[in-house]
This record gives structure tokens, sequence and C-alpha cells, in this order.
């Protein structure tokens, strides 16, 4: 091997090319936030640092307001999807193999499936006429439209974590006379937790990001953050944008790293 | 038997469908519930200024692909309509296999690297998947309109004299579903690639196969089923995507998704903009049935 000198996995070019991808993936990114500090109004042109437009954005009314919609969203949405999620991936590992099982999978995982553009019409339409008939145009049609798109995000890891775990604890406890709730709540629950806090995250993450469901679901004056955005980039963008946009990133990129070293610990 | 003495465990006593219920009466109600009435509505008549009149009629399935010469009615195809379906597939494809040629690589890289290094360089590729689409797609449209980066650092090294028009064209639509989709095409490539036995590399070399021919003839029939998964995972949010033509398209480079929109603003289409979204509904499902029979088949194979 050694006479031929050179490494039998290595492919001409592939590592080339897969560092110019890392690259290419997070030359955007910086750029924006770089741009976001920028005493000037280009996105090109660096001027010097300075906080102006993250003070600009914090006295924005305007992005004050769906800022704090778009948090509150998500933490009802991921605290609604996760409970949901939890129970439903309970029923999913838990039990015997029933009729239906498939079918029951097929639809937690159907707002994977579905573009995002056909469920955001169909919500319009149907929300459109529950408002017809009720005369309800509150923000409760946001709250249950996030909590349905997140349950996925938030069954994945919880299920995860209940097939890698050890059932013959939860067993011994049984046996041992605990009650099935107590059983629940002092040796499943404790050790799933790590699977329902990523879940959590995610779902959370998924919630704060979202624009196209959100946009056809508000009603006038019911901006999130995202969306005020979308409206934004319509008109000439200052690098206000820009340090909205990294506040949100740093949000999730937090979120995104805490669910990563959640679902990496084992038991 | 012994229900007396064992206790099963709480998630074991209630049946499954109340532990189910919750997610499902969630899903049902704002999910997949409303896709029936979608289904519903592309079979009504439109009303005059959005909206539907409840009589039915086929006229939104007609309007698909067909439309009525507004002078002489004759019969022709909605060449507005067509010309956007193409372009969709058009872009779709163009980006899958862009984003193929990029993924593959850096996949391969990856799984090249030492165990413990791997979820490191992973976890380098899905950070920016989580974060905000529309974050990621307005960096693309910073970094190429014509003040931006990079027409301003050509111009600054004098290779042009003026900016390209990049934003606004399908070019930047591509690049901007490429850089948003692309760790959808690394993942299940890195997933395949993991579990490779690389001494089969080495068998190959010592049988005097050149890297070319590994990489064709050895690596890439075992990635395949990794490959397929891929194109197919970055195929179908392509095909549907809203955001990123709205952004980087501007409005009149439009895909599927912001036809359908158009229905429900400025067109007053509701029953077409329905049936547009049933279409598109059954193409991507169409593509994951294709995808699930043909994972299961190469799974098949190797069990």
């Amino acid at each position: 091997m050694a006479d031929r000198g050179f490494d039998v996995q290595k492919q001409r070019g592939f590592t080339t090319i897969a560092l110019a991808c890392f690259v290419l993936l997070y030359t955007p990114i910086v750029l924006l936030v770089m741009y976001s500090f920028n005493v000037g109004t280009s996105i090109a042109i660096w001027e010097g640092f300075s906080w102006r437009w993250y003070v600009s954005a914090w006295e924005n009314e305007q992005v004050k307001v769906a800022a704090l919609r778009s948090l509150y969203l998500a933490v009802v949405a991921s605290f609604v999807a996760t409970s949901a999620a939890v129970l439903a991936a309970l029923a999913t590992t838990r039990r015997p193999a029933y009729r239906g099982q498939t079918v029951v999978f097929a639809i937690i995982n159907q707002p994977l499936m579905v573009p995002e553009i056909v469920t955001a019409v169909a919500l319009l339409i149907f929300f459109a006429l529950i408002k017809s008939f009720t005369g309800y145009t509150g923000g409760a049609f946001l709250f249950v439209a996030h909590s349905a798109f997140c349950i996925p995000f938030a069954y994945m890891p919880i299920r995860a974590r209940l097939q890698g775990m050890d059932l013959t604890l939860e067993q011994a406890a049984a046996d041992l006379y605990g009650t099935p709730l107590r059983v629940f709540r002092k040796v499943t629950l404790p050790l799933l937790w790590p699977g329902i806090l990523a879940g959590a995250m995610l779902a959370f993450v998924i919630s704060l990001d979202d624009v196209v469901i959100t946009e056809f679901v508000k009603a006038a004056g019911q901006d999130t953050l995202p969306t005020y955005m979308l409206g934004q980039l319509r008109r000439s963008v200052t690098p206000e944008v820009n340090a909205i946009s990294t506040v949100l990133l740093a949000i999730s990129v937090t979120m995104v790293v805490i669910y990563f070293i959640l679902s990496q610990r084992k038991n | 038997m012994a229900d007396a003495t064992y206790t099963r465990p709480f998630s074991e006593r209630y049946s499954h469908w109340i532990l189910l219920s919750p997610a499902l009466l969630i899903l049902f109600v704002a999910a997949f519930g409303p896709l029936f009435i979608v289904l519903i509505y592309s079979f009504l008549t439109a009303g005059d200024y959005g909206g539907v009149v409840w009589s039915f009629s086929t006229d939104a399935w007609f309007n698909v692909f067909a439309e009525r010469d507004m002078f002489d009615d004759t019969l022709g195809f909605a060449d507005a309509h067509l010309a956007i379906f193409w372009r969709s597939f058009r872009l779709a494809a163009v980006t899958t296999v862009v984003a193929l040629i990029f993924g593959f690589p850096t996949a391969y890289f990856i799984a090249t690297r030492p165990p413990k290094q791997r979820n490191l360089w992973m976890l380098l590729i899905m950070v920016p998947f989580w974060t905000n689409l529309l974050i990621r797609t307005f960096a693309i449209m910073e970094l190429i309109r014509n003040e931006g980066v990079v027409n301003s650092l050509l111009m600054a090294m004098g290779v042009i004299n003026e900016p390209i028009q990049m934003l606004y064209t399908d070019f930047a639509i591509m690049i901007g579903m490429l850089y948003v989709y692309l760790p959808l095409m690394v993942l299940p490539i890195y997933a395949s690639l993991e579990r490779f036995d690389f001494a089969l590399v080495e068998a190959a070399y010592d049988l005097y196969a050149n890297r070319l021919r590994v990489l064709w003839r050895v690596i890439l029939p075992v990635t395949k089923p990794g490959i397929i998964a891929g194109s197919i995972l970055v195929m179908i949010p392509a095909l549907g995507a809203y955001v990123t033509p709205r952004v980087l398209g501007g409005g009149k480079r439009m895909m599927l998704g912001n036809l359908i929109e158009l229905q429900f603003g400025q067109g007053r289409n509701w029953p077409l903009g329905a049936a547009l979204a049933i279409v598109l509904l059954i193409i991507v499902t169409a593509s994951m049935i294709y995808y699930v029979r043909a994972a299961g088949k190469e799974g098949a194979g190797h069990g």
C-alpha cells in the first residue's frame, strides 16, 4: 500500500469542492451579519462599526410588536406541539403494533411531506370559511396552524429517544408495583427529558422561522417578524433588516446547537 | 393473564388512540383536514371578488392547462401556466443536479474524516439548514444585488464596468434554491457513505482500478440509494418553492408556488388556485411514493 503513496479513500478534487461548499454556505450569512454593524446604509461597502441599525430596529414599534408576537407564538406552539408529540410518541413506540399504525405515522409526518404553499392555501380557505361563519378573526388561527406544523419536528427526536431507551427499567419499575403513572413520572419521563427538550427546541425554531403559512393565515396587523421582513424586502432594504436577521439567526443557531448536543447524548 | 400482579406501564394501560388524539386532532384541523376542502373548492365557481360561489364547475381544472381565446372562442393551451410549470421543473431539476455535484464530494469528504470529527462537520452543514429560510434567501439577495458584494468586487477589480443583473433572474432563483436546499442532498448521501466499507476501495485499487473507475464502479453504485434520496429531498421543496422565487425572482419570474398564491391575491380565482395546489400536491406525492419504493427495494436487496 505504502508504495502507492496515496490515501485509498481520496478522490481527486473532492476535498476542494467540499471546502468550497463550506465557504459558500457560510459566506452569505457572515456578510449579512457583518453589514448589520455597518455605519452606512450600504450592504457592500464597509464604512465602520456601529450599533445604529440595532438601535433603530429596537426603536421601531412595528418590529417590536412583530417580535413579541413571534416569540409568544413560538412558545405556545412549541409547548402544545411538544405535549401532543410526547403522547403520540408513547402511542407509537410503547404499544404493540395495531391496525392503522402506518396511517397514523403518515398523518403525523404529513406537514413534512406536503409543500408548505399547499398547506398555506388550504388553511387560508378553511379559516376563511370559519371566519365567514363565526365572524372570529383573532389570533387563534395562527396558534393552531403553528402547533400543527410543529408536531412532526417535536415528534422525531422524542420518538428516537423512546426507541433507544432500555425497556427493562420501565418493566422493572412496573414489577416492583409502581403504578403506571408513577412509572411514567419516575422512570420514563426523566430518561425521556433530553428528547423532549430537543423536540421543543426544534419546534420553537420552526415556529419562529415560518414565513409561508403565517403569511397566508395572518389577518391584517398580525405580522410576525419573518412576515414583516418579507414585506420590507419589497422596498429598498436598509441594514436594519440585517440587524433583525442577525438576532433571529443567533436565536436559531443557539437552539439548534443545544438540540444537536441533546440528541447526540446517549442514555 | 396475570393482570392482577403485573401492572402494565402507564402508556400501555390507556388505549393508544387516547394518547394519539391530541396530535391527530390538531393535525386534522390545521394540516390534512383542510386539504379535502381544497379539493372541493377546485370544483366550485370563482366569485367576482375572490372567494367562491357554491355551484359545481370544472372550469378551474380546465383552466389549469387550457384557455379559451378571448376573441374567437377557440381552445388553446394555457401558455402562461405551461411556461410556469416548465420553469418550475427546469429550475428544480437544475438545482438538483448542481446540488448533487456539490453535495456528493462534500458528503464524501465528511464520511472520510476521522469518526470523531464527522459529527462536527455534519453540524456545520445542518446549522444553516435550520436557520430561517427567508434570512438565507435575503443573504443571497444582498450578495448578488447590483449594489451587492459580488458586483462591487468585480467592478473594483475592473472585470466589469456595469453591474451584472443577477437578481430577479432564473439564475438568482436557482442559486437561492441551491443554497437553501443543499444540506438536504448532503445528509442522505453522507448516511449511505458512512456505512460504506472502504476496504472495497482498497480491493479495487489492488485489482488495478484507477480513481475514476473506483468512483464509478464501486462507490457510486453503493451510494445510489443516498443519491436518489438526496435528489428527491431537494427536488420536492424546489418544486413547491415560494419564498425563494418571490424574493429572488422579483414577482415576474414565477414558479408554481407563486402562481398558486397569485390566484388568491390579484388573480381572484380561488378554484383555479385550489386546482393548481392539488396538481402540485399530486406531483410531490408521486415523487415521494417513487422514492419510498426505490428506497424499499434497495433496503430489501441489502437485507
